[in-house]
Order: C-alpha cells, then sequence, then structure tokens
C-alpha cells in the first residue's frame, strides 16, 4: 500500500500544514511517498521524512497553474499505484486536489483531522469552519484526503529515504489558468492573522466612528483591530478586518472581543487565540461562555479606562 | 451577459450549535436561514455586472422545498430569475451535488444559450467541500479559478484576483469560466423593499432530480468537546480596568 502525500514547502523546507498532512498520511500505513513541485523543491526535500521524495521540475511550475498541479499529481498517483492522495488543507493543495479528484472520477473529503484505513475508510473532518465535526465513511477506489489546518500534530522534519527528480508531462490546457501577475501586500500595519493581540469591536461599536477606542487599544498594545461581520455588512470597516470563518483566522496571545455577541462562525475565526477576553454589556451573551474572561460594561467606557491605566503605569 | 450563481441554503447557528437526537442534522427549528456570504457575494457580483452590461442574472440552488426562501432572497437583490433544484431535505455529497447542477447547467444553455459566467462560493458555509465548482468547471471543460476576492470582465477575459499570503495572485480567464468567490469580493446591498415585491414575481423554475448513493457518506455529526465554560469576571464597567491591565502584564502583552 501506498499513499502519495502532497508537500508544499516555503524557504527551503516544508510547510508546517504539509508535515500535518505527512502525519495523517503515516496512520493509513503502508509507504509514504511525497511530492513536491515546482523551484525549490529539490533542496526542500531533503528535510521531508518520506519513504520517497519526488520532485517535478518544469519550468512551467515557477508561477502556480493548479491544472498542471492536478494532472502532476494524478499521473504520479497513477505510476505509484497510490491507494491513497493526501494534501494539506491550504488554497492552492486544496485547489489542485479538487481538480485531481474530478480527473480520477473520485470523491474528496477536505479538512480531515483522523483516518481509519478500512473498506470503507472512516474519517472524521470539520464542518462550519470548525464548529462541528463530522464523521464520515469515504467509498472510494483510491482515497483522496486533505488535512484540516493545525489540528493535526506535525512530523518532524528529517531526511527522505531517496529523492527522485523527474521532469512531468504537461499538457497546453494544464497551463490555460495560472497565475500571471502578482500584486504585492499593503506595506505597513500589525497584520491580523499575525498580531500576538487582537482587539476586535463588533456591532456594539455603534458607528465607524466608534472604533477609536478599539483603535487607541490595539495601538497601545501593538497589536491589530478585528470586526464582525455586522461592523462589515454595515460598511464600518473593511472585510479585510473582519475574524470568522469567512474572515480572518488569528491565534493571538489574546483576543480582546468588545461587543461581540460570539456567533459560531465569528468564533470559528478564533479558534487559535490563547485566551479571549469578552468586553459586553450583556452577561449572559454567548461569549460569555466562550471567553476566559469577562468584563461587563459598556465598550466605550471601559476601553477608554483601560488604555488610560496602561498610560499611567508606562508613565 | 448571462450569468449563473450557486448558492446553498443553511441556518444561521448562533451561538451555540445543537443537533438532532439522530446526529444527522443541525436542529433548526428555531433558527433562521442564509446563504454563505461568499455566495451572497457572487450574487451581488452578477447583479452588477448585469447593471454594468446588460444581460440576464440567473440563481440556482439544490434544496429542500424551503429553500426558495434563499432564491426568492437573491432576487430581491436582483437576481432575474431561479432554479431550484428540489430535494427531500437531505443533504448531497459534493460529487452528487455538482452533477445536478451540471446537469440543470446544461438544460438551461441548451434552451437559453452559454453562461459566460458560472459563480460558485469557494467553500460552501455547513460542509465546506471546497469543490462542487471545481467539479462543475471541470465536467463543462470550463476554465477556473478558486477563491476570489476580485473579479472585473473586459472582453473576452475575466480578471481574477486571488489572496495569498497577504498580497494578490491574478488570473485571466478566456469567458465562458467558472469563478469560486471569497466574502469581501464586493459588499453586497441589503434587498429594498420594491426589490422584495418583484422578487416574489420573477420566474422561478423547479425540477426535482434523483439522489445518487453518497460516496462521502456521512455517520454522525459530533460538536467539538470543550466549547462551554464561564469566563472568569474581571469586574464591571470603567472600574474593571485595573484587573485587565493587571492580567495583559501578567501574560506578557502589555509594554
Ligand atoms: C455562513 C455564515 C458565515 C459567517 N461568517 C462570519 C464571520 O466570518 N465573522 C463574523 O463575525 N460573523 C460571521 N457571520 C455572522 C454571525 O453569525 C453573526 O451574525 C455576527 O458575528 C454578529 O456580529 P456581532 O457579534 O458584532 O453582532 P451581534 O450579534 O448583534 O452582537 C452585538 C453584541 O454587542 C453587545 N453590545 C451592544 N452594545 C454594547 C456596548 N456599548 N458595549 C459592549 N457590548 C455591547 C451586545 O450585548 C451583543 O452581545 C456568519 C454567518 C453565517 C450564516
Ligand atoms: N446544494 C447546493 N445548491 C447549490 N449550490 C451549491 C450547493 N452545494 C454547494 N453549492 C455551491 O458550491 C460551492 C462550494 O460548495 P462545497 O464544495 O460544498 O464547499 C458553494 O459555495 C455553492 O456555491
Amino acid at each position: 500500500m501506498t499513499t502519495l502525500v502532497l508537500v508544499e514547502h516555503a524557504d527551503g523546507g516544508p510547510t508546517d500544514v504539509s508535515l500535518q498532512a505527512l502525519a495523517l498520511a503515516g496512520g493509513l500505513g503502508g509507504h509514504v511517498h511525497a511530492l513536491l513541485l515546482g523551484p525549490g523543491g529539490a533542496e526542500a526535500a531533503q528535510a521531508v521524512p518520506a519513504a520517497v521524495a519526488h520532485v517535478a521540475e518544469h519550468e512551467a511550475l515557477g508561477s502556480f497553474a493548479p491544472d498542471a498541479w492536478a494532472s502532476i499529481l494524478c499521473a504520479t498517483a497513477d505510476r505509484l499505484g497510490a491507494t491513497a492522495v493526501v494534501a494539506p488543507g491550504s488554497e492552492h493543495a486544496t485547489d489542485a486536489m479538487a481538480r485531481a479528484a474530478v480527473r480520477l472520477g473520485e470523491p474528496l473529503a477536505t479538512n480531515c483531522t483522523t483516518v481509519t484505513p478500512g473498506e470503507p475508510l472512516l474519517l472524521t473532518r470539520i464542518r462550519w469552519g470548525g464548529s462541528l465535526l463530522e464523521e464520515a465513511r469515504l467509498h472510494a477506489g483510491r482515497a483522496l484526503l486533505t488535512v484540516a489546518p493545525h489540528a493535526v500534530a506535525g512530523v518532524a522534519a528529517g531526511a527522505p529515504g531517496s529523492v527522485e527528480t523527474f521532469t512531468p508531462e504537461l499538457a497546453e490546457t494544464d497551463l490555460v489558468v495560472r497565475v500571471r501577475d502578482r500584486v504585492a501586500p499593503p506595506a505597513g500595519g500589525v497584520s491580523l492573522t499575525d498580531a500576538k493581540v487582537v482587539v476586535t469591536g463588533g456591532r456594539g461599536v455603534g458607528s465607524a466612528e466608534g472604533f477609536a477606542p478599539v483603535e487607541e487599544l490595539a495601538a497601545l498594545l501593538g497589536g491589530a483591530v478585528g470586526c464582525s461581520r455586522a461592523v462589515t455588512m454595515s460598511g464600518w470597516r473593511p472585510h479585510t478586518d473582519q475574524v470568522g470563518q469567512t474572515g480572518n483566522k488569528i491565534a493571538p496571545e489574546i483576543y480582546i472581543a468588545c461587543g461581540v455577541s460570539g456567533a459560531t462562525q465569528h468564533i470559528a475565526g478564533a479558534k487559535g487565540a490563547k485566551r479571549i477576553l469578552a468586553v459586553n454589556t450583556d452577561p449572559e451573551a454567548p461569549i460569555m461562555s466562550i471567553a476566559d474572561y469577562a468584563v461587563v460594561g459598556d465598550l466605550h467606557e471601559v476601553l477608554p479606562a483601560v488604555s488610560a491605566e496602561l498610560r499611567r503605569r508606562r508613565a | 451577459m448571462k450569468l449563473l450563481v450557486c448558492v446553498k441554503r443553511v441556518p444561521i447557528t448562533g451561538g451555540r450549535i445543537v443537533l438532532t437526537e439522530d446526529e444527522q442534522a443541525i436542529e433548526t427549528r428555531h433558527l433562521g436561514f442564509a446563504i454563505s456570504p461568499h455566495e451572497e457575494c457572487g450574487v451581488e457580483e452578477a447583479v452588477r455586472l448585469v447593471e454594468a452590461n446588460g444581460g440576464e442574472s440567473v440563481v440556482l440552488t439544490l434544496g429542500p422545498a424551503d429553500a426558495e426562501e434563499q432564491l426568492r432572497d437573491c432576487m430581491a437583490i436582483g437576481i432575474d430569475r431561479g432554479i431550484h433544484l428540489v430535494t427531500d431535505g437531505e443533504e448531497w455529497d459534493p460529487e452528487a451535488t455538482a452533477a445536478a447542477i451540471l446537469e440543470a447547467i446544461r438544460a438551461d444553455e441548451a434552451a437559453s444559450g452559454p453562461f459566460d459566467l458560472v459563480f460558485f462560493g469557494n467553500e460552501s458555509a455547513d460542509s465546506g467541500g471546497f469543490q462542487v465548482g471545481l467539479r462543475v468547471a471541470h465536467a463543462l471543460g470550463r476554465p477556473c479559478a478558486t477563491g476570489l476576492k476580485a473579479v472585473a470582465v473586459d472582453g473576452g477575459l475575466a480578471r481574477c484576483e486571488q489572496e495569498i499570503g497577504g498580497g494578490r495572485d491574478v488570473y485571466e480567464l478566456p469567458l465562458p469560466a467558472v469563478v469560486t468567490v471569497l466574502e469581501g469580493l464586493n459588499l453586497p446591498r441589503y434587498p429594498s423593499v420594491p426589490g422584495r415585491m418583484r422578487a416574489g414575481r420573477k420566474p422561478l423554475e423547479q425540477v426535482t432530480p434523483v439522489r445518487p448513493d453518497s460516496r462521502l457518506e456521512r455517520a454522525r455529526l459530533v460538536v467539538p468537546a470543550g466549547e462551554s465554560k464561564q469566563a472568569e469576571v474581571l469586574g464591571r464597567g470603567p472600574d474593571a480596568a485595573r484587573a485587565v491591565v493587571d492580567l495583559l502584564e501578567q501574560i506578557g502583552v502589555a509594554s
């Protein structure tokens, strides 16, 4: 039995989510082979602990072309007689796996957290951005799975049994959809996804101007400002600030959620937070049974007082 | 232009998800319903494209009879007509969903010409399979880009932007094409009262497809453990400021 794992790489090594995919694939039994694509693959392969790390090199792989990835995945799985193909649940890998699934005429189970080999294969996958789990049976000739990011402990990076480099055959149709250009990220500011402190305002903030005390506290703490969907939909903040299932996934040391009720779709974006502090006028708000700490009160009074106290202690 | 948007009816779960006794579904007796924010943006984009270029926008759902509510909501925003693939309420797996949508697209295109663009959400709100759009695109033999935050149509091309690592990757798809989109694509409008009135009279076609066996077969749903606790109240009103700053200092983020 052979499982093929799509391993993404960055900065000369496999990504964390790829090491997590390798861990889940290990649970299927049999040999684990890895597939790396594009420039830097050969170098990164040295740190991929698989029986064989296959490295596809082709001049067309310099920019992302999802149908090319799918084509190489399918051809490699066929060549190895792989009974399962596993990939991390990142944007690019998920996209390529869905294309591979339809080419192979197989079902695809995305964002899995556990697998038990067998016929059918048993698995757990996340629904609702992680607010709900589904146990399912996969009836497939070849099991195609993606692994939910940061739900499984990754394997340690380590040397593969061997590295095999090859040049894949690509059709012109595999390159119709490809990245033609890149717009650089906006400079400056603390990014929500990397911030150690996130201060979020919800509908309770009341208006765009009402965000002043939220911004003040975030700036004092060197953190980032977030918002709920109620805020985005009201046009008070851009969607780039939204935390949640359909917004940003954050992982700060502390998440300070002000005027946010705690809807499951909001909290789905804050599951990575180490601690949550809620500031809410309603002691019965759902967030009170999700947060670790709470202040019951009006955010327009509480936040300025916290900022003033911070300033006082720093003086 | 002729445009299609595919949407899925899902419950608005609020603060806590409660399951039915048989653990097969979410208990929805007291809940409202919506479509994914991603799909809402797809609807808004289609309406804007028709406003700017003329043509026709169509919304399609595979779902229970009650899902007509979501189709009418989309029509209230400006979609011209609907296609309802009516089910008994049982969820279809992504392969079966894609097959049914494909058949409906083929039938509609045979009757009134090809869709220049078909919009899907990048992922459905509930199941999050990340695949129905790609499955349909492949079967139609049309190019597809996923996870888009911008779609601009110019001549026979759709210029698409996908957010990756803070920056944006740009794709150019020759039309006809399929796109899967994310919230943030635009800011959807709220339906107006006249919009709602008109929606009730717009054409709605109903088809009842037959559900094949699931190859991704749900056994049961599980609410993740450890969700419920009681927050430690640090204080009430502005007097809580000292306790809050004590906490911030203790975890090392105050300076
Ligand atoms: C498929 C789907 C996906 C979604 N994705 C997201 C998402 O990514 N992100 C997201 O946020 N939402 C998302 N939502 C919406 C979500 O369900 C909620 O509607 C939303 O999170 C509510 O925002 P809120 O907490 O700001 O507003 P509300 O629920 O209205 O809560 C406002 C809170 O503010 C408190 N309050 C009022 N005044 C004050 C004051 N002066 N001081 C302190 N507290 C005050 C109130 O007690 C209340 O608890 C999604 C919904 C669906 C169906
Ligand atoms: N039952 C359905 N009816 C119509 N469209 C659907 C349905 N299920 C999924 N889709 C579309 O396919 C997208 C991706 O779904 P999924 O592959 O389940 O994540 C959704 O955002 C919808 O646009």
